[in-house]
């Protein structure tokens, strides 16, 4: 049974100062939970130290004692597999005087020493010895010396999830029915899954949850990414089809895309149905990307029939796929958010490679895999900084304190609009806000309470 | 290979094959070495002027006249990865071909890209200039160092790093074949990188 240390908050602070009934109404939140520091420290405890947030993927962590480093919240963590092979999340922050030990972004080590005082841990965690000892009269085999780290760290397919909570449901009970587009998302590649290789990675002058309120947005599309809309479309002619995202052109509450709210702050935004059921046809609507021609007639010749099914792997997956609070999966990147402060915000948009150790592709991942480098450029080059300056906006706005609410009413008393079923998963149309309404319900239940945080020090396998 | 002849790069992508990625990961490995350092005076001039006539044009925004000085078969690469890396395997921060360089100017071009609204004004500095010979007589490699000073909605900010551009001399001259960005920062989160660097 591992021994767990509750963090103590210093000197008994009230757990909040702020009464989120008046700052969260169905329809309405209040500006301050975007511009307010005291409120953002309140998340980093009551969101991030209470929830299961994503940390890192395995693929960035193939072989024993290799690590990357990452946050939770704004705690920085070592996700490292150990020599033993066990995933684990060590704080990054020498037991002595507080110093990161670990400087480097990823790497394979066996042992991180302090660049402070030489203070050394081996991956898992423990002490492995400090400078002249015989000046210390403690006892160093006491695990109070060994670094911090998350108690509870799980992954799901690859996905890697740790929680301070020890009274948080399992990560597959926490994902809930988020599960289902996640499986079929990984499902749709060779042996059910994908390796991460590097990364489109941006920043913005915002608070974090700007990003995730538009995450699910399909009210957004047209307008935030009409020069994007314009640029695919430019050389279409005719009859041809119209590519990437045209399909929120006219009424997208009429068509086929339609939202989900999953509960825990997951949701989902569905466009697959706007893709016929047949090989290529997601080919068919992607947009202008630097090969396509010469890599698709070079398939074609080599595969026949096959091709098809193989350049859908290298296209954009119509998926959003949301799992609160720092987790994206859209088209085929894996997008992470990572809060800086109440007004700065990082997002990387992790690209991700198909891996074919079962030779599905006929030998041609590596082609596949060039196409697909190019499609994930796109977004992040000619949409995403059309948001990430939107929201830069929104923050901007917001300091107008007095003009106090920001509305997510869209939907809202409209009948016939949503339906919930026997799980209690609610489904809406494309452009409906009430993902946005739930969400802020159920963070409104997390800022109300207040979690027992808890590491632990102990060093022994699972 | 020359499809330009029957395929036009600004309309479709027939040159962005394995054979160009290899070509284009080979010509930017390696390629600084003090021994094919050119010395001649005239054609180092060349270059620089090129460069220097870069950063003006994209300084004014000229943007049509900016991409006239690329061959029409052009790669404009920012790598993600401090060391350029494989494009076939990682996402960079951009890569773009011709006809994808046509679609930015396009989008910068477009009243609704909010990213670059206002316009951002540019003051580049390109410096250090120093031409690399190649087995070839037509083809040069160019090292520079740039600094790029950005105001954007009334924030100023800079990008800096080295160029690697690689050039070819065509009927009418020189053209860049190859621009490759090298931020210093590339690995790291950056705040709206929306003009052409």
């Amino acid at each position: 049974m591992t021994q767990h240390e509750a963090a103590r908050r210093p000197n008994r602070l009230p757990t909040t100062q702020y009464d989120y009934d008046e700052l969260i109404h169905e329809d309405r939140v209040h500006q301050s939970l975007y511009t307010d520091p005291g409120l953002f420290r309140e998340e980093m405890r009551k969101v991030f130290g209470a929830v299961w947030v994503y940390l890192a993927h395995e693929s960035q962590i193939p072989k024993n004692n290799d690590f990357v480093t990452s946050k939770l919240g704004l705690r920085p963590i070592i996700v490292v597999r150990d020599n033993a092979g066990t995933i684990r999340a060590l704080y990054n922050r020498c037991t002595h005087r507080g110093a990161t030990i670990c400087r480097q972004p990823s790497g394979s080590a066996r042992s991180f020493s302090c660049p402070y005082h030489g203070w050394s841990y081996f991956n898992t965690g423990q002490l492995s010895g400090v400078p002249w000892p015989e000046g210390y009269g403690c006892d160093f085999s006491d695990p109070k010396y060994n670094l911090a780290q998350v108690p509870r760290v799980a992954s799901y397919r690859g996905f890697i999830f740790g929680t301070l909570n020890p009274d948080a449901p399992s990560l597959e009970n926490y994902l809930g029915p988020v599960r289902r587009p996640l499986d079929e998302w990984l499902d749709r590649h060779p042996g059910g899954k994908v390796a991460f290789c590097d990364a489109n990675r941006l920043k913005f002058r915002g608070n974090w949850k700007l990003l995730y309120d538009n995450s699910c947005d399909g009210y957004h599309v047209i307008f935030s990414h009409r020069s994007l809309l314009a640029m695919e479309n430019r050389l279409v002619a005719g009859n041809t089809p119209e590519k990437g995202m045209a399909f929120y052109k006219n009424s997208p509450d009429d068509g086929p895309v339609y939202l989900k709210y999953f509960g825990n702050g997951h949701h989902f935004k569905d466009k697959r149905a706007t893709v016929e059921k047949r090989p290529g046809a997601l080919w068919e609507i992607e947009g202008p990307h630097p090969g396509m021609e010469r890599y698709e007639a070079a398939l074609r010749a080599r595969l026949g029939e096959n091709a098809d099914a193989v350049l859908d792997l290298a296209s954009s997956e119509p998926v959003n796929i949301n799992v609160f609070p720092n987790l994206h999966i859209l088209g085929n990147h894996v997008q992470v958010s990572q809060p800086l402060s109440v007004s700065e915000t990082d997002t990387t948009w992790w690209g991700t490679a198909v891996v074919d150790e079962k030779d599905a592709l006929y030998g041609e991942v590596d082609a596949v895999n060039a196409l697909r480098m190019r499609t994930q450029e796109s977004f992040p080059n000619f949409g995403e900084v059309d948001d990430l300056m939107n929201f830069e906006g929104i923050q901007a706005g917001l300091a107008a304190e007095e003009d106090e609410w920001v509305y997510m009413h869209r939907g809202l008393d409209v009948p016939g609009r949503i339906t919930t079923d026997a799980d209690g998963v609610i489904t809406g149309p494309s452009t409906d806000e009430v993902f946005l309404r739930e969400t802020y319900k159920y963070y409104r239940q997390l800022m109300t309470a207040e979690p027992d945080i808890a590491i632990t020090r102990e060093v022994a396998h699972e | 290979m020359n499809e330009t002849k029957t395929h036009d790069p600004s309309l479709t992508s027939w040159y962005v094959g394995e054979d160009f990625y290899q070509d284009l990961v080979d010509a930017f490995t390696d390629w600084q070495t003090d021994e094919r350092e050119v010395d001649d005076l005239a054609l180092r001039d060349t270059c620089r002027r090129l460069l220097e006539k870069e950063a003006r044009l994209l300084d004014r925004r000229r943007l049509e006249d900016w991409i006239a000085l690329y061959a029409p078969e052009c790669v404009y690469w920012v790598p993600a990865t401090p060391h350029g890396g494989d494009p076939r395997r990682e996402i960079a921060v951009s890569f773009d071909d011709r006809r994808r360089l046509e679609d930015r100017i396009f989008r910068l071009r477009n009243d609704f890209a909010w990213s670059q609204r206002p316009q951002s004004r540019t003051a580049r500095l390109v410096s250090n200039v120093t031409v690399f010979a190649t087995g070839d007589q037509a083809e040069l490699m160019v090292c520079s160092t740039f600094l790029t000073t950005e105001l954007q909605a009334g924030d100023r900010r800079t990008y800096a790093g080295w160029y690697g551009h690689r050039l070819r001399r065509l009927d009418d001259g020189w053209r860049i074949v190859v621009k490759q960005v090298n931020l210093i920062d590339c690995d790291q989160n950056l705040r709206n990188p929306s003009i052409v660097l």
